[in-house]
């Protein structure tokens, strides 16, 4: 192992197809035109000194140290701003250049100080670097002239002297040590599209500025760390690095947050962390990184975390810690007793989307190899089972069609029930940058989100629509596409079923989906609907984003079906720039669901009713598997009500705060003799729990997560597990104490047998990982080396399939008694239940989940901003603060779910789509009124939740 | 009868009293029961001169100048309405010398139309060269101004045909003209001058650039220091527009072409053509590297014409009288006249148009007249705070853009101050690095720490330290801003520190405590 160091080449690739052949120092050599003079020398191995330029950036031109000379052409241009062109002879050192380099070297040291021996970046800065490389041996200037270096200048206090600003938890400013290259504002503006950095003052003056002269904290800084990372000084470090010292080697692994899937280099010390720093090879992100993947991994230290598995006889003692030999034989023996009480159907399982492919495969084998029955189901539930449903309908295929790469090529895209510049920031921000480059931005939402208006970016159309108007919106959509003559007829032809899509054109084309008629329904106005339409179907290549917005409804698979059909009767499928494409919640959502999560499907989506796919696994591993589909989520907490399901092994998800009606959740809970909780932290569920299992965090364990465009990139460990095993070998213990004889000893034996029972896998080997980098799954013999893009000449399924999306209201409805709707979102600092990024430093960002609910509505009750509100609805109720904000429109209100105090799912229904039974969370008629501080079910809760987290240690007291 | 009498409303009239001359003159005609009607010209730009009253009379224009509000009733004594004998007058301005021995092109009216008149415009030969260009081919208007030799005024001399061709063979869904008007050279005014005092020869050359680019729409970038040119060419636009030379139609060619004038806010390096786009698009002022050139990338990202405000004017005249009687005037490759401002302690400041080829001793000596204080000329800078520095040795220099590069000069926008032997040039030098250093945009490392360096360097020499040393660390980090700066700010500021180094070695030599004792 080793650092991994990356090759700068400056400027970034150019995409041209044409060549064009130069001389650079005697060395021919040909790239792609438009190529920078920089690029190319570096190419042949010649490294032009520079310090303002950095490839993920455009050139800039402002260092002068990458002069060069070109034969025929006067002067020294720059070779980062100087394109190449054909035949072109380029001298990168000769006798006049180096004079201006050292010239140049010479006036940048004498404005910085020469603590190299003590500063955070030594042996890491590239100042140090050019220094050395064009031979600087003295600075004739001196250092009493004007400069920003010190406090005091002789015996005067020095004005242009700032002090180092280390107000963000991360990183820390030293404007000191600052060269001014802009690296960090370019970065800020067109790698993160925030643009909350500049260059205040100008000329000996410039200096960076977080906004207009804030500190970083108080700024628009959304702390993505890509200022960071291009700074290439120690103006800008990272607070770890600072602590702890330049890492020794580096391991390059995948996150463990959203669905994105950013790869990372862990640079370590030893088995210390020192920083996370994205991977420019990695496909998803290109480099770029979140405050959440890029600094958000203090909770694996975090005092909270459990590192010794815990039993108790019953949810109102207090746990006892006790050996893994201890816990395991007694949640063996509990669970193989309810089997034989209570029927080997009793018992289940839930995978996880956190944890890895290997892990959550090994769950669901536990269910059907060992428990003997199907009652397995996943996390993915709650969120994007109407996707898989939908897709896999619509296209024969349950995913995303695109690489995140695809959306470089979009000319207009459609986000629907997404909020990418928090829920999937690095995909936002790519995003954006498309956007900057001239696409246009259709946005669905009933919130106005940071997209519609932020710097540099305005949506052509912003839809507000009504929560739970989703089928009804995109119906309209396709009434105006049908009847204005829209659509693209070559390809439905070509593609689809003509038939079924006649019998779609037919229904869409009715009046009563028209936009005017649907308008008071939806909210939307018809004609900025129509223009949306037209927009989309005639604006080049067309691509849709969603999220959550659009499946956890109880026409969640209706509207997935309704998207398809819009990219299929516009075209917009099966090629680089369209698509469908789900952004999915969880690093391994997708994984999980292909991995035969749920509980009517083995891995890679077939049914269990199939014998010729059951034969396969039966075969493999030598036992029956039921061909009845088991229990689904919410069926096995209703089961646990009735007495016939009693016990329950949860890996990695917090049930309890992640699913609907809480009450419903506990009460299941609580009915159960033996739940079974495997997780970092004593989470909500546990408080039901009888036998915690610590668990282990992405950098403890080897593995693989699925991200949202079906890529399948590697999990490295970098670190031994601080509870002694990785989550696998403890499923691999718990199966073995049931009489499992499993014998795995390293995850890639998973995926070998992953890869021989699922066609979508079967060339998928950890030494492919480890060549390509990752894989884009269907990977078998048609598509050896993976599939960025799907259904490219034709439909997984044969002909795409046009379904017929009839609106259905949902049964919870605004009344009197509660006259508005809430929905629900995620906010960039803060992930999901918050298990993790709370005990992050990104508290600092968000320390309480509040209810957004506009002026209008909150002069109506008389809520001020800030105060505690009561939130009702016909499940429950709870209190939090009030934020007012018109981004929400009359009649609806908004929370985040971060904060298990928040409990905003004590307010959600057990209303479900009607598919797949994901939880309508996005859509809840409620009440909110003044109240004085917490429920009380949240005094009561958190009382039981204190008394539930007793922990006896095992070490006797002195 | 109504006597017209012309007042200079030009802001340097304007400065040496022109408005009180103008109440006063008012004031004087209602007492006297003089029958009136004032003009505010533009200036005809004899600044010692200034300001000079012009009367209307039967043997044509009669000039009186300086003229200060106490002559004013001493004038109307003498009856200058009638063009009357006064000590004052000046008789038939056209034959003042300075004015007569010029070759008037571009600013062939200012001075002595009504700035805001269209029709005065019209009567003296306005709208001919649009006329033409409206019924041409915009390959044969950009081929015109190519024949006619014309080289941008705004300093750096470039084929401004050459570059109107980039732009017209650029694709772009919209293309822009830009004016640049950003005129901040220290002892330049032409740009200001034409604005106040003709400012629809400045529309018509945009309106023909816009033809000859398939530009709809142009930018004038003017710097907030003249309010009055801002007035004046924002009420041009208006009748321009309002009589349908600018609009939908243009002067009813069904060719589209507007422009709008905005405000710059006091930013030297705005004149520098990237900064200034940048400025104009309501971002920092600062260089962007070039490629891309803004004849391919410029104004929003689209294909932009940049030329300065003289180079505008020219067009017309060019497009009226066709490229060869342009080209036809000058030397070398210097083609057409060049408006020379003559400024700094000289005896004939002004403006002063000619044909490229008068030696600058020509220029300082015999048209300027040497310098204001009566001592001996001991250097001209030339081409602004960035241009070098000339010493008496190099008068024969002729007026031409090679001749001056040839001499380690540069022309720029043509405005030379003249400086007497009281001159300290190693302060003249000082004074480049701190200008540099004030209106340095803070981008490039040459330019920013640079010129701060310099300067400090230069006050090291000043107080005796290591001399000979710090000499030759002044020529090195001028070597390194010339060749390593990005644009021409820190690229420039060497040649007056150089200039005055060469030419003027014992200024940097003196004892610092005999300085100190002066």
């Amino acid at each position: 192992m080793r650092l991994i160091q990356e090759t700068d080449f400056g400027t970034p690739a150019s995409r041209s197809e044409n060549t064009v052949t130069l001389t650079i120092d005697g060395f021919e050599v040909t790239v792609p035109e438009g190529t920078s003079v920089m690029r190319a020398s570096q190419e042949v191995g010649i490294s032009v000194p520079k310090l303002c330029a950095t490839d993920m950036v455009d050139a800039f031109g402002s260092c002068r140290l990458c002069v060069v000379e070109i034969e025929g052409r006067n002067g020294t241009p720059s070779s980062c701003t100087t394109p190449v062109a054909d035949g072109m002879v380029v001298h990168t050192q000769t006798g006049k250049l180096k004079d201006i380099r050292r010239g140049v070297m010479e006036l940048y040291i004498s404005d910085h100080p020469l603590d190299c021996l003590t500063c955070a970046a030594n042996g890491d800065c590239e100042l140090q670097d050019m220094a050395g490389a064009v031979g600087l041996r003295d600075v004739r200037y001196g250092y009493e002239g004007d400069s920003h270096v010190t406090a005091r200048q002789g015996d005067q206090p020095n004005m242009r002297w700032m002090p180092k600003d280390e107000s963000n938890p991360y990183f820390t400013y030293d404007p000191s040590k600052c060269i001014v290259c802009s690296r960090c504002v370019r970065a800020c503006e067109e790698v993160q599209g925030t643009f909350a950095l500049t260059i205040e003052g100008r000329g000996f003056d410039s200096r960076v500025s977080p906004g207009m002269h804030e500190d970083f904290l108080s700024s628009e800084c959304v702390s993505c760390g890509a200022c960071v990372q291009a700074c290439p000084t120690a103006t800008l470090t990272e607070k770890s690095v600072i602590e702890i010292g330049q890492p020794e080697h580096s391991v390059v692994t995948t996150c463990a947050y959203c669905g994105v899937g950013c790869s990372f280099k862990a640079e370590m010390r030893g088995e210390e962390l020192v920083r996370m720093v994205p991977y420019k090879d990695g496909k998803a992100n290109r480099g770029h990184s979140c405050v959440k993947g890029r600094f958000a991994y203090g909770y694996a230290n975090h005092q909270d975390r459990i590192l010794n598995p815990m039993i108790r006889e019953t949810i109102d003692e207090p746990w006892r810690e006790v050996s893994w030999d201890e816990a395991l034989s007694f949640t063996a023996n509990r669970l193989k007793k309810l089997q034989k009480d209570h029927g080997k159907n009793s018992i289940g399982v839930i995978t996880s989307s956190r944890c890895t492919n290997e892990e959550t495969f090994l769950v669901q084998k536990l269910a059907r190899a060992v428990f003997g029955n199907n009652n397995t189901d996943t996390c993915a539930r709650v969120c994007h089972s109407p996707t898989g449903y939908g897709l896999g309908q619509a296209f024969g295929t349950s995913a995303g069609t695109q690489d995140f790469d695809s959306v470089e090529h979009t000319d207009v895209v459609i986000v629907i029930g997404a909020n990418p510049t928090d829920g999937h920031p690095v995909f936002g921000s790519r995003l954006k940058k498309r956007l900057r480059e001239g696409a246009q931005l259709i946005v669905i939402d009933p919130r106005r989100i940071d997209l519609v208006r932020s710097p540099h970016i305005k949506a052509a159309h912003h839809l507000p629509l009504r929560p739970g108007t989703n089928v009804a919106v995109l119906t309209a959509l396709a009434h105006v596409i049908v009847t204005e003559g829209l659509m693209d007829e070559a390809f439905i032809r070509e593609r689809c079923d003509w038939d079924e899509f006649q019998d779609y054109a037919e229904f869409a084309a009715d009046e009563r989906h028209s936009p005017e008629a649907t308008e008071t329904l939806t909210g939307v106005p018809a004609e900025e609907l129509r223009k949306a339409a037209r927009l989309f179907a005639k604006g080049g290549n067309g691509a849709i984003y969603y999220g959550l917005g659009i499946t956890e409804h109880s026409q969640g698979s209706t509207a997935v079906m309704a998207l398809a059909n819009l990219a299929m009767m516009t075209g917009n499928i099966g090629r680089k720039g369209v698509g469908v494409n789900p952004l999915r919640g969880q690093n391994n959502v997708q994984g999980s669901c292909d991995m035969g999560s749920f509980p009517h499907e083995l891995p890679g989506y077939r049914h269990v009713k199939l014998p010729e796919v059951r034969a396969i696994f039966e075969s493999l591993w030598g036992v029956e598997i039921d061909s009845e589909p088991g229990l689904r989520i919410p069926n096995m907490l209703d089961a646990a009500v009735d007495g016939t399901f009693k016990g329950i092994y949860i890996q990695g998800e917090d049930i309890l705060q992640s699913d609907p009606d809480t009450h419903h959740v506990a009460a299941g809970l609580a009915a159960m003799e033996c739940v079974v909780v495997h997780d970092l932290f004593l989470n909500e569920t546990a408080n039901y729990a009888h036998v915690f299992l610590p668990g282990s965090t992405f950098l403890e364990k080897d593995g693989t997560f699925t991200n949202a465009e079906r890529r399948i990139n590697r999990v490295r460990k970098v670190m031994s597990p601080k509870n002694g095993y990785a989550d696998w070998e403890i499923t691999q213990m718990l199966a073995n104490a049931m009489g499992g004889g499993w014998a795995y000893s390293h995850p890639s034996e998973i995926m070998a047998e992953i890869a021989a029972t699922t066609p979508s896998f079967a060339n998928v080997t950890y030494e492919l990982l480890e060549e390509k980098g990752s894989i884009q799954w269907p990977c078998n013999e048609a598509h050896p080396d993976g599939s960025p893009i799907m259904h490219v000449d034709g439909f997984v399924r044969g002909k795409g399939k046009f379904i017929v999306t009839e609106y259905v209201a949902t049964d919870e409805r605004t009344g009197p008694r509660f006259p508005l709707l809430l929905t629900t979102g995620r906010i960039l600092s803060q992930y999901n239940v918050g298990a993790q990024t709370r005990r992050t430093a990104n508290v600092a960002w968000h320390e309480e989940d509040r209810l957004e609910i506009h002026p209008h509505d909150a002069e109506q009750r008389g809520i001020r901003d800030g105060d505690f509100v009561r939130l009702a609805s016909r499940a429950g109720e709870t209190s939090l603060r009030a934020l007012i904000t018109d981004r929400v429109a009359p009649g609806v209100v908004y929370t985040t779910f971060h904060h298990p105090g928040t409990q905003a799912n004590v307010i959600t229904t057990d209303y479900s789509d009607w598919a797949t039974n994901c939880p309508e969370y996005k859509v809840t008629a409620v009440q909110v009124t003044p109240s004085n501080g917490p429920t009380d079910w949240q005094v009561e809760y958190d009382a039981q939740a204190k008394q539930s987290r007793r922990i006896v240690h095992a070490e006797p007291a002195e | 009868m109504t006597i017209t009498v012309y007042i200079p409303g030009d802001s340097g009239a304007v400065a040496l009293g022109a408005d009180d001359v103008a109440q006063a003159i008012a004031g004087e005609a209602e007492k006297r029961g003089a029958d009136i009607a004032v003009v505010r010209n533009g200036s005809r730009g004899l600044y010692w001169l200034e300001p000079m009253v012009e009367v209307a009379t039967e043997n044509g224009r009669i000039a009186y100048g300086p003229v200060s509000a106490g002559d004013v009733s001493a004038l109307f004594d003498a009856d200058f309405l009638s063009g009357g004998a006064h000590a004052l007058s000046l008789g038939d301005p056209e034959e003042i010398p300075f004015l007569k021995s010029q070759t008037r092109l571009t600013f062939a009216r200012c001075g002595i139309v009504d700035p805001l008149s269209l029709e005065d415009y019209e009567a003296h030969d306005g709208l001919k060269g649009l006329r033409k260009a409206v019924s041409m081919a915009a390959s044969d208007i950009v081929q015109t101004v190519t024949d006619s030799g014309l080289r941008g005024r705004g300093g750096a001399g470039f084929p401004t045909g050459i570059k109107w061709k980039t732009v017209l063979d650029a694709a772009g869904p919209q293309k822009y003209i830009v004016c640049n008007a950003d005129e901040g050279d220290s002892g330049t005014f032409a740009d200001r001058m034409i604005m106040e005092g003709d400012p629809f020869v400045l529309i018509e050359g945009m309106a023909i650039a816009g033809l000859a680019t398939a530009a709809t729409k142009g930018y004038v970038y003017l710097r907030s220091e003249y309010p009055d040119a801002i007035r004046i060419m924002n009420a041009a636009i208006g009748i321009a527009r309002d009589k349908g030379v600018l609009g939908a139609s243009v002067l009813g060619s069904g060719k589209a072409f507007d422009i709008e004038v905005r405000v710059g806010a006091g930013a030297y390096v705005c004149g520098e053509e990237t900064s200034l786009l940048n400025s104009l698009e309501g971002k920092r002022g600062v260089v962007r590297a070039k490629p891309p050139l803004p004849a391919h990338k410029g104004f929003l990202g689209r294909p932009t014409v940049i030329n300065n405000v003289i180079s505008l004017a020219s067009v017309p005249v060019i497009l009226d009288k066709g490229a060869d009687h342009y080209r036809d005037f000058g030397m070398g490759r210097s083609r057409g006249t060049i408006p020379i401002q003559i400024a700094g302690n000289v005896k004939h400041g002004g403006l002063y148009e000619t044909a490229f080829g008068l030696t600058l001793g020509e220029i300082v000596d015999e048209i300027g007249g040497g310098t204001a204080t009566g001592r001996a000329v001991k250097a001209v800078q030339v081409g602004g705070p960035l241009g070098a520095y000339f010493p008496r040795e190099l008068f024969d220099t002729p007026f031409d853009y090679e001749a001056f590069a040839g001499k380690d000069g540069l022309i720029g926008h043509a405005g030379i101050v003249v400086f007497d032997e009281t001159a300290d040039m190693m302060k003249q030098a000082r004074f480049a690095f701190e200008f540099c250093a004030i209106e340095s945009c803070g981008k490039c490392t040459p330019c920013r720490i640079g010129a701060v360096r310099g300067a400090e360097t230069v006050d090291k020499i000043m107080q005796g330290i290591d001399q000979e040393k710090n000499l030759e660390l002044v020529a090195d980090l001028c070597n390194t801003m010339k060749f390593g700066s990005l644009c021409a700010l820190g690229g420039f500021t060497p040649y007056p520190v150089m200039s005055a180094l060469t030419h003027f070695p014992d200024d940097f030599r003196k004892n610092p405590y005999l300085q100190a004792a002066e």
